[in-house]
């Protein structure tokens, strides 16, 4: 079997494991790349269908081009599209932009707390509306018991260590020294009342695979990701005032994949644009155990 | 080198024999790391004063470096001139295990540390009894620290006959011993001048000689079902089976059977998104399929085709389990088994012997405790579809889940016969013989808008099931349904005249039988019988074949009271009883659409 198809089957295999298992199930799309490619495989497992609403966390803060990306994916597809949303933090002023906080205190909480709070119904959510187009507040505060989540053991040194199905308890918090055993594609689906499983179907995937498996499928992504002329382009998305483009010409995924195998970047950390890695000794580590993706 | 081809190794050992040290070394000298990381960690250990250690380019987690023991199985990739690696880091301490399991069971292959100077420990040979356990047949033994040993080759010899006569009573032919040193490099990437006296292969060389096992498409077929979906809502009409293919191949109009329910269709279409159709699939594909004659199968069973050879069905079986739960595995606990996608409710019935993985001695206990080997007996509450893991690995093998969490993994060595193992040899020849008109199942399910149903009342003698029943019979009827009601007296002077009451389990099978005929002419058969036990629900599952089960209790607890699927007071009003179960009918869509 190759390599890609090897990959997809196990994907497929562990969403639809979620699904069998998890009535609160979501799944979250930041809009990148890993998880534009987790909705592709969803759509593989289901006959074309996604049969569970689609979660993102609006910082407010996204490169603009992503939130329209959203959108117009979302209408199209007809997914059920939810966002959630730090208001009161905005409102406040109480950012990294806003000059209040540094940029791992602004991840918490413009991330890690609106994820939290979105996931376990306690904050509002927000869900598009098919008719109108607009989003209107969602009265479905249940919590979400099952999260579908794109991370990749690739990534950085802690997310190599996480298991397919991967319990949180009531704080969201990850204890990486006690997880439970994960074997023979036998995955934990019991869990205690109020705690939840992050579920990863990308885990075995790399920063080449999800290229090659995109230029494979002909997968829609947003064209940050691409050279529209400046020689610049996002190897990796977030909020514009901590992501920085990476100097590249590769306009096509054809020639993002041949970049990776030989050219500049085959050397180069995926995240490196990202300013908020670099401020923390331990990574992305302590946010992670946060419930940060 | 083959950019497609990828292999998992696991490497694993006794804690502090080097694993992840030697893991740092080959990322390091195949020259896999992103630029600046190698100094990035010389430099973070230069200004917290620690010396620098290969191991760190692992254990980038915080709270590891501080304790210094891998606490769960990291994996990272590195490629050599051959193909690409995903390496498995498995914690060597004993505490960890289930973390080494997780690790290893994600392996085709593996490499064994043995440190040269502290020679054989305990989970030197408990690893070593895992992998077997776990099935990897390709094993190398590397025996690390040969720089504390003068690179002394007598010291190495010592340890490879010891370990090969280990590994040999466990059934594992190791394809290589490697003398090493992690730390200063030796045989790592590149053969020594030090260890000049050994002429075998590197470990990179080792690595890339391993094959690639093929996926067991030569095997009969199986397919534990996934799921059974439908998204009319998103209109789309299809009626899709999905599952992986654990091996075997299968074609556009071969027959089919799932087991255990035995339900037969052929295989109408492989539906596919975005790639070109198909007529073929094989073992390790993920799969959509649609049927030509729509049977009712759930997620659980075990799909195969009609000319392979099929798989067990029994609910007793035999089995080596390993234990990792907090708790000893006792026989007075109910546990859940996970079998492909089948979970059971299951006993241990008996534990016939447990092991000490790290010495091979056996002894008969009453518990197994953590970290123990155990050969047991275990009986599940209903019959599941199966292999022998000698046979086929995938549908050979099962977890035992412990409250919240997998606590066991076991491998069946021997399907036990059953109570019901006579009654499934008649249905299956039934079924093969079975004539049906022209009017099919779905037919009849769609017009009578219900799938044929057994509801069947149980509980003490006395508690008045009959009178629930009847109204049961009578409301459905009312809102059109086609009901009736079977009490098992009903048959004692007919078609049971001439047993003896006696004859209890021919008593039951008759009254199953007579209520299978009912549920294919597409009816909700509400049935009553008292004190039944378990094996008698068993026994009328195996042979209801054309319809739904459901087990109604009613009253004071009895043999069946745990398996039923509702509960009810017999204090309570027949009339909100009868509710109940007509409630319930409709939430597991039994009856729909009027
Ligand atoms: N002298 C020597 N020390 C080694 C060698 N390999 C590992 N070590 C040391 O042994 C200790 C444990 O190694 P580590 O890789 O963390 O072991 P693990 O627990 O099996 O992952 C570390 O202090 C290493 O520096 C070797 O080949 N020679």
């Amino acid at each position: 079997m190759d390599k890609l198809d090897a990959l997809e089957s196990q994907s497929v295999y562990i969403l639809r494991e979620a699904y069998a298992n998890f009535h609160n199930l979501c799944m979250l799309w930041s809009i990148g790349k890993d998880s534009t490619v987790m909705l592709w495989l969803a759509r593989k497992a289901f006959g074309g269908h996604v049969p569970f609403p689609l979660v993102h966390i609006d910082t407010a803060y996204k490169i603009p081009e992503m939130i329209t990306f959203r959108d117009k994916i979302a209408v199209k597809l007809g997914l059920d599209m939810v966002y959630g949303q730090n208001k009161k933090a905005l409102a406040n002023k109480n950012t990294f932009p806003d000059g209040k906080i540094d940029r791992i205190a602004c991840c918490k909480t413009l991330k890690t707390e609106a994820l939290r709070n979105t996931l376990s119904g306690e904050w509002p959510r927000y869900r598009l509306n098919h008719k109108t187009g607009k989003y209107d507040v969602d009265e479905n505060r249940e919590p979400y018991t099952g999260v579908i989540v794109g991370a990749r053991a690739d990534e950085e040194g802690s997310r190599s260590k996480e298991r397919y199905f991967s319990p949180r308890d009531k704080t969201n918090n990850w204890d990486v020294g006690d997880q439970p055993p994960e074997l023979w594609n036998q995955f934990k689906t019991d869990f205690a009342p109020g705690t939840h499983i992050r579920i990863h179907p990308l885990l075995d995937w790399t920063e080449l695979d999800i290229w090659e498996y995109i230029e494979r499928e002909n997968i829609p992504i947003t064209d940050l990701y691409f050279d529209k002329g400046d020689g610049k382009r996002y190897r990796s998305l977030g909020c514009y005032p901590c992501t920085n483009p990476v100097e590249s010409t590769a306009r096509t995924p054809k020639e993002i994949v041949e970049e990776l195998r030989a050219g500049k970047f085959s050397r180069i950390a995926e995240r490196s644009g990202r300013a908020q890695d670099k401020e923390d000794g331990g990574g992305l580590e302590t946010l992670r155990r946060d419930g940060y993706m | 080198m083959n950019e497609r081809e990828q292999m998992n190794i696991v490497i694993v050992g006794h804690v502090d024999h080097g694993k992840s040290t030697l893991i740092g070394r080959l990322l390091a000298d195949t020259d896999v790391l992103p630029d600046g990381k190698l100094e990035q960690i010389k430099e973070h250990c230069r200004k917290n004063s620690r010396e620098f250690e290969y191991a760190f380019l692992l254990d980038a987690l915080k709270d590891e470096q501080s304790q210094g023991i891998t606490i769960d199985s990291a994996r990272c990739f590195f490629k050599s001139d051959k193909r690409r690696y995903l390496l498995i880091d498995a914690p060597g301490h004993i505490e960890f295990l289930k973390n080494m399991i997780s690790g290893a069971a994600r392996a085709e292959s593996a490499l064994l540390l043995i440190d040269a100077q502290e020679g054989i420990q305990e989970n030197s040979k408990r690893h070593g009894y895992m992998l077997s356990m776990l099935g990897i047949k390709q094993v190398a033994v590397c025996v690390n620290k040969m720089d504390l040993v003068k690179y002394d080759k007598k010291v190495f010899s010592a340890i490879e006959t010891e370990y090969t006569k280990f590994l040999s009573d466990i059934g594992i032919t190791p394809q290589a011993f490697i003398p090493v040193s992690a730390r200063e490099g030796d045989n790592i990437a590149s053969s020594s001048k030090n260890l000049s006296w050994f002429t075998g292969k590197h470990v990179l060389e080792v690595l890339d000689s391993f094959a690639k096992e093929p996926l067991p498409e030569e095997k009969p077929l199986r397919m534990p079902i996934q799921g059974v979906y439908k998204f009319t809502k998103k209109g789309d009409d299809r009626r899709l089976i999905a599952g992986r293919i654990e091996s075997g191949t299968l074609n556009v109009g071969d027959e089919v059977v799932f087991l255990p329910s035995n339900k037969r269709s052929i295989i109408k279409s492989i539906e596919e998104f975005n790639a070109p159709t198909s007529s073929f699939a094989k073992a390790g594909q993920s799969v959509s399929l649609t049927l030509q004659e729509q049977i009712y199968v759930n997620r659980g069973e075990l799909m195969t085709r009609k000319e392979d050879v099929l798989p067990q069905v029994s609910s007793l079986l035999r089995a080596n389990i390993f234990w990792m739960g907090k708790t000893p595995l006792s026989t007075d606990k109910r546990y859940k088994l996970k079998l492909g996608t089948t979970s059971v409710p299951v006993m241990i019935k008996s534990i016939e012997s447990v092991l000490d993985a790290s010495n091979l001695d056996a002894a008969k206990k009453a518990h197994v405790e953590r970290h123990e080997v155990a050969e047991c007996i275990l009986e599940c509450q209903q019959p599941i579809a199966f292999d022998l893991s000698a046979e086929l690995a995938s549908t050979g093998r099962f977890v035992l889940v412990d409250e919240f969490d997998i606590a066991g993994g076991g491998i069946i060595a021997q399907a036990l016969d059953d109570k019901q193992k006579k009654a499934r040899a008649q249905v299956f020849l039934r079924e093969q013989k079975w004539e049906k008109g022209h009017v099919s199942m779905k037919d009849r399910a769609e017009k009578y808008s219900q799938l044929p149903t057994l509801l069947l009342l149980t509980g003490k003698t006395g508690v008045d099931k009959k009178s629930i029943a009847k109204l049961v019979e009578k409301k459905l009827f009312d809102a059109g349904r086609k009901s009736y009601f079977l009490g098992i007296g009903n048959i004692l002077r007919g078609i049971d005249a001439d047993i003896t009451k006696t004859e209890r389990d021919e008593h039951v099978r008759r009254f199953g039988e007579v209520a299978n005929l009912l549920l294919d002419a597409g009816l909700l058969v509400v049935g009553t019988a008292s004190d039944l036990d378990v094996d008698d629900l068993r026994l009328l599952q195996t042979i209801n074949k054309r319809g739904e089960t459901y087990i109604v209790h009613v009253g004071d607890p009895d043999g069946t009271h745990d398996v039923a699927h509702l509960l009810l007071d017999a204090a309570d009003d027949h009339e909100v009883n009868a509710l109940k179960v007509i409630e319930q009918l409709k939430l597991k869509n039994y009856i729909f659409n009027l």
